[in-house]
């Protein structure tokens, strides 16, 4: 098969997935996972501009997927100006304590040289840095915390446009890596995948708990939406006109009262319908947007300059190419490609929930989506983060069917039966599992290996 | 005086004894780790899974022989369920070994390929584990829970504060001391063992010294095994067994063996302490244990703690963070290939 | 009839051949010396001796025997040893535990082997519980070489023994080589030093691009002017 036939091939067994769906389950259905498709993929181009182009081991991506969510928060939700007045105050000293000792930390590690002496001076600065920042620090939460606490008890936002938020994610989680990437990307591969799981893992034990900043594990539900609510266009006479227009065959069957009914419903459905497509449209446009610049990148001088550091670091380094530098700029822009779609998901969500994030979900699973896809390979990438959230959201439905189906022998009580039953959900994490495995083992290059045949070792 | 002993009592009950029985959990699962990088050189992300997996052959096995109405009186069921349980994760392992990651061995595939792979591994053992047991908490522990219970321990001692030691913590401390010794003898005094050093230190010398590498490679998995499924029961028999809580051992195992030098058998016992210690001692508030020793005027008005509880696992990620910036060596020298 | 035996050998590490058919025989209570330019292919025929690079074309025989096709751990068992050049010990073991490495292979009773080495370099046994990379460069060597002979070979191969030590050492070095040669092993090795291992070599074969340029006994070579022109500077 010629390279050029393949991706069309891949993407249109992918379509036909879908009108699967949409057939035998319901079109909301595909359209909900054709959604989180989208997003996967933009998630997906941003590890695999990590990985693929730079060989960097980043296994942080919920981190900054949550910093995204974080940021939709942030930048949508109305402030809250009781909290404000309430904590605002010793939270600004709280902050100007952390800096003064964070400079001066800084500052004491520069100038003294390395001995008990600097030690000495050290530790006092850390000890009374940290319990002054407490003090002020601890008394802002309280007040903050008290607040309405059954509603707000944090800060709320900015009340601006959620869709704002999408770039403020972006930003947001190329901050973090970039203070990140200062720290870890010195270290040897194995070592940066321990550091940024651990990272991922401290920056969601802080959403959690620090209830301040966007109220922990009680969530923050009703984000504002970029697209329009069902229940206005249930109301609104264009929609349903369209509806009208949409449906005139199947609507004429029907007279009087029946009709208004007919009608009723199929606006009903149509909006919702109609909703996921909204976001489908904002999702794809952005896909595109990152997709066309990745590929752009990635055939660029630049883009070439970074395989070459992939693919021999010592010699790249030799030529005079700052590999560091490189490094920590590749690992910013992927880091910020997966704050936006980490942002991107919480828009449609409607919801921050701290406690929903998972390292299976959010990390591994994006992993998974990328070798699987073919690392290195952009429509691979896309094309990952398609077939595997396909595979991860449909292994159980078509799991309990395959149980039925086998053990339609047994009663229908069997004790068994009934434990296979409720296991289905479980055979996702197998099929990952397997389809990792089998793919990297057969075919490593991925379902759409990256241009260039050169063996990965 | 008094006042000093209940203060040490209290120091003892919530801190000491805790972080004993967690350090050597941690210090088991962290040999694992530890013995994983230093033979076959990577970062092993399916060992907690596996873990899991052992620890759920023991508590079926537990269940089963308790139907049997078959018991060992005041010690748990699952000691005599663990042989069992250490037999399967040696086959999963063996298994795991062969259809996995053999075939990288031959290859020489650079580590970050052999821990992506260990990832797939990961997300099988755990589905596995989730498909049979389900992914609900289970406790399997029976027999005698105390040794010594608070209250008794007042009454003995005429002291405020009360000491519990729980059975499950003791069999830790104990069980792991007896492994980590037999596994100190194992590598330095046996041929095997010496062979496995020398795999270790330098692959190419230990080939051209007729080392058999893929008889290292499987000593060291059914070693692994064995400190996997041990180190899960006793953590499962001192908590309770949990698929996800499993998975997120992860971490600190990683964290701990990195802490200690990774690569660096000892490095990894004192590792797990290190981080055990300083999750219990960092999250703990000394409120009470202040109120004792200070004189009332003094008495603290906080909770005196570092850190909210909620960061306890958090700690030992900021620790490992840490130590990989400062000295990613770790305390014990480690090697860094 | 030689010993060990590489013939017409042909092969490099994938991309262009380094060796160009070459030939290099070794007998017993020998010693043959590599030597040559930078780039020449010692090493790399030495590897090839060893079979830890696949021959292209020529071939290998032990004592007669075809070994071309014999892996490295097959050619130790057959009583071949190799000490590399660089990283030959185990660092973190002690001097002892690296010679018990050394005799992995075997089940018989080690001792006497080792207390042969200890008598051929007194000061491993001296040292003997101590770590091997706690050594100085030449006590490393010695373990090295030491780890090789705990096999019993019959053919011992040293890559650049006297790299990176001093020349007291290397003379030491030298005479313990000699003295193992007199044990009746046949003793192949690629030297920088090309004065002094000519001096105790038996045979001596100068290599260019992989192939054969001068072939002679160690005082011929020594002797001729153009060898000492190109290698000895004078």
């Amino acid at each position: 098969m010629t390279n050029s036939l393949r991706p069309v091939l891949a993407f249109s067994i992918m379509a036909i997935l879908f009108l699967l769906v949409g057939f035998m389950q319901s079109w909301s259905v595909a359209l909900a996972i054709f959604n989180l498709c989208l997003i996967s993929s933009i998630m997906t181009l941003g590890v695999n501009i990590q990985w693929g182009y730079a060989g960097l081991f980043n296994v942080g991506t919920m981190g900054f997927a949550a910093l995204g969510g974080l940021a939709a928060v942030l930048v949508s939700k109305d402030p809250v100006p009781e909290a404000w007045s309430a904590g605002g105050l010793n939270l600004l000293f709280a902050v100007l304590v952390a800096i003064a000792a964070v400079s001066a930390i800084v500052l004491i590690f520069r100038r003294m040289s390395k001995g008990p002496g600097r030690a000495l001076v050290l530790s006092p600065v850390i000890i009374i840095g940290y319990f002054l920042f407490r003090y002020f620090f601890d008394m802002a939460t309280q007040d903050i915390e008290a607040v309405n606490p059954a509603v707000t008890g944090y800060l709320g936002g900015l009340g601006l446009p959620i869709i704002l938020s999408w770039v403020v994610g972006g930003a947001f989680a190329a901050g973090a890596a970039w203070l990140i990437g200062k720290v870890v990307l010195g270290l040897r591969s194995d070592y940066l995948a321990i550091a940024t799981l651990g990272i991922a893992e401290i920056t969601i034990a802080i959403m959690k708990n620090e209830d301040w900043l966007a109220r922990g594990v009680k969530n923050v539900a009703g984000l504002p939406r970029p697209v329009p609510y069902e229940v206005d266009l249930q109301e609104a006479d264009w929609f349903i006109s369209l509806i009208e227009t949409l449906h005139s065959g199947t609507l004429s069957a029907f007279t009087g009262d029946d009709r208004v009914a007919q009608l009723a419903t199929l606006v009903m459905q149509s909006s919702s319908i109609f909703v996921k497509l909204c976001y489908s449209g904002l999702f794809l446009a952005v896909l595109l947007i990152i997709l066309t610049m990745s590929i752009k990148a990635l055939n660029s001088p630049w883009g070439r300059m970074m395989r070459a550091i992939r693919d021999n670091e010592t010699a790249a380094s030799a030529m005079g190419k700052n590999v560091t530098k490189r490094h920590l700029q590749v690992f910013i822009i992927g880091s910020a490609v997966v704050g936006i779609a980490g942002t991107m998901l919480t828009t449609l969500d409607g919801q921050l929930t701290p406690g929903s994030y998972n390292p299976l979900r959010f990390t591994f699973l994006i992993w998974v989506m990328v070798i699987v896809g073919g690392s290195g390979n952009n429509l691979g990438s896309v094309l990952g983060g398609f077939l595997i959230w396909f595979v991860w959201i449909e292994a159980e439905p078509v799991g309990v069917w395959l149980i039925e189906v086998s053990t339609t022998w047994m009663v229908e009580s069997n004790p068994v039966r009934l434990h296979l039953m409720e296991s289905a959900q479980h055979m996702r994490l197998f099929t990952m599992g397997l389809v990792l495995l089998l793919v990297m083992r057969f075919n490593p290059g991925g379902i759409l290996p990256e241009g260039i045949q050169k063996e990965r070792r | 005086m008094t006042d000093i002993l209940n203060a040490l009592v209290l120091f003892s009950n919530f801190v000491l004894i805790p972080s004993l029985a967690y350090g050597s959990q941690l210090a088991l699962g962290a040999l694992g780790v530890t013995l994983i990088y230093s033979i076959l050189r990577f970062a092993n992300f399916a060992h907690a899974d596996m873990m899991a997996f052992g620890t759920m052959v023991t508590v079926l096995g537990t269940w089963w022989l308790q139907s049997l109405g078959i018991s060992l009186g005041p010690l748990p069921t699952a000691l005599l369920a663990l042989p069992f349980a250490i037999l399967a994760a040696i086959g999963m392992s063996l298994l795991i070994d062969r259809s996995v990651y053999r075939f990288y061995r031959t290859k020489r595939s650079s580590p970050a390929i052999f821990v992506i792979a260990s990832t797939g591994v990961m997300f099988l053992l755990n589905g596995i584990v989730r498909f049979i047991i389900g992914p609900n908490d289970q406790r399997f522990a029976d027999g005698e829970r105390f040794i010594i219970r608070a209250r008794e321990f007042k009454t003995l001692t005429g002291l405020d504060e009360g000491l519990a030691i729980k059975v499950s913590q003791v069999l830790t401390v104990g069980i792991a001391v007896m492994l980590v010794i037999a596994l100190f003898m194992f590598l330095q005094k046996t041929r095997m063992g010496k062979a496995m050093r020398a795999y270790s230190d330098n692959e190419d010398l230990a080939l051209l010294s007729g080392i058999n590498p893929e008889r290292v490679v499987m000593i060291t998995w059914i070693i692994t095994a064995i400190l996997a499924t041990i180190a899960g029961t006793l953590y499962g028999l001192d908590k309770s067994f949990k698929p996800f809580t499993y998975f997120q051992l992860l971490l600190p195992f990683f964290a701990a063996a990195i802490v200690g030098g990774i690569g660096n058998p000892v490095g990894a016992i004192v590792g797990g302490f290190v981080i055990a210690f300083s999750e219990v001692m960092i999250t703990y508030a000394y409120k009470k244990f202040f109120m004792y020793l200070l004189p009332q005027s003094m008495a603290p008005e906080g909770m005196m703690q570092l850190l909210s509880t909620d960061y306890k696992f958090a700690v030992s990620f900021i620790i490992l963070v840490i130590v990989l910036l400062v000295k990613p060596t770790g305390l014990m020298k480690g090697k860094v290939v | 009839m030689s010993f060990l035996s590489g013939q017409a050998m042909f092969g490099g590490y994938g991309g262009a051949d380094i060796l160009n058919g070459c030939t290099i025989d070794v007998s017993k209570g020998e010693i043959a010396v590599i030597l040559g330019p930078n780039g020449a292919g010692k090493s790399t025929a030495m590897k090839a001796l060893f079979g830890m690079l696949n021959l292209r074309e020529g071939k290998v025989t032990l004592d007669g025997v075809d070994i071309t096709a014999t892996s490295p751990q097959d050619r130790v068992k057959l009583g071949m040893a190799f000490v590399p050049q660089t990283s030959n010990v185990f660092v973190s073991m002690t001097v002892e535990e690296n010679l018990e490495m050394g005799a992995y292979l075997r089940d018989d009773d080690i001792n006497t082997t080792m207390e042969q080495v200890f008598d051929l370099f007194p000061i491993l046994a001296e040292k003997r519980h101590q770590a091997a990379g706690e050594l100085s460069g030449g006590q490393r060597q010695q373990v090295a070489v030491g780890r090789a002979l705990m096999t019993q070979p019959q053919v011992l191969m040293l890559d650049e023994p006297t790299a990176g030590v001093s020349p007291i050492v290397m003379d030491e070095l030298f005479d313990r080589i000699l003295e193992i040669r007199n044990a009746g092993i046949a003793v192949l090795m690629v030297e920088q030093n090309a004065r002094q291992a000519l001096n105790i070599a038996d045979i001596g074969y100068v290599l260019v691009t992989g192939e054969n340029r001068h072939t002679d006994t160690g005082e011929a070579l020594l002797a001729s002017p153009e060898v000492r022109r190109s290698f000895m500077g004078g």
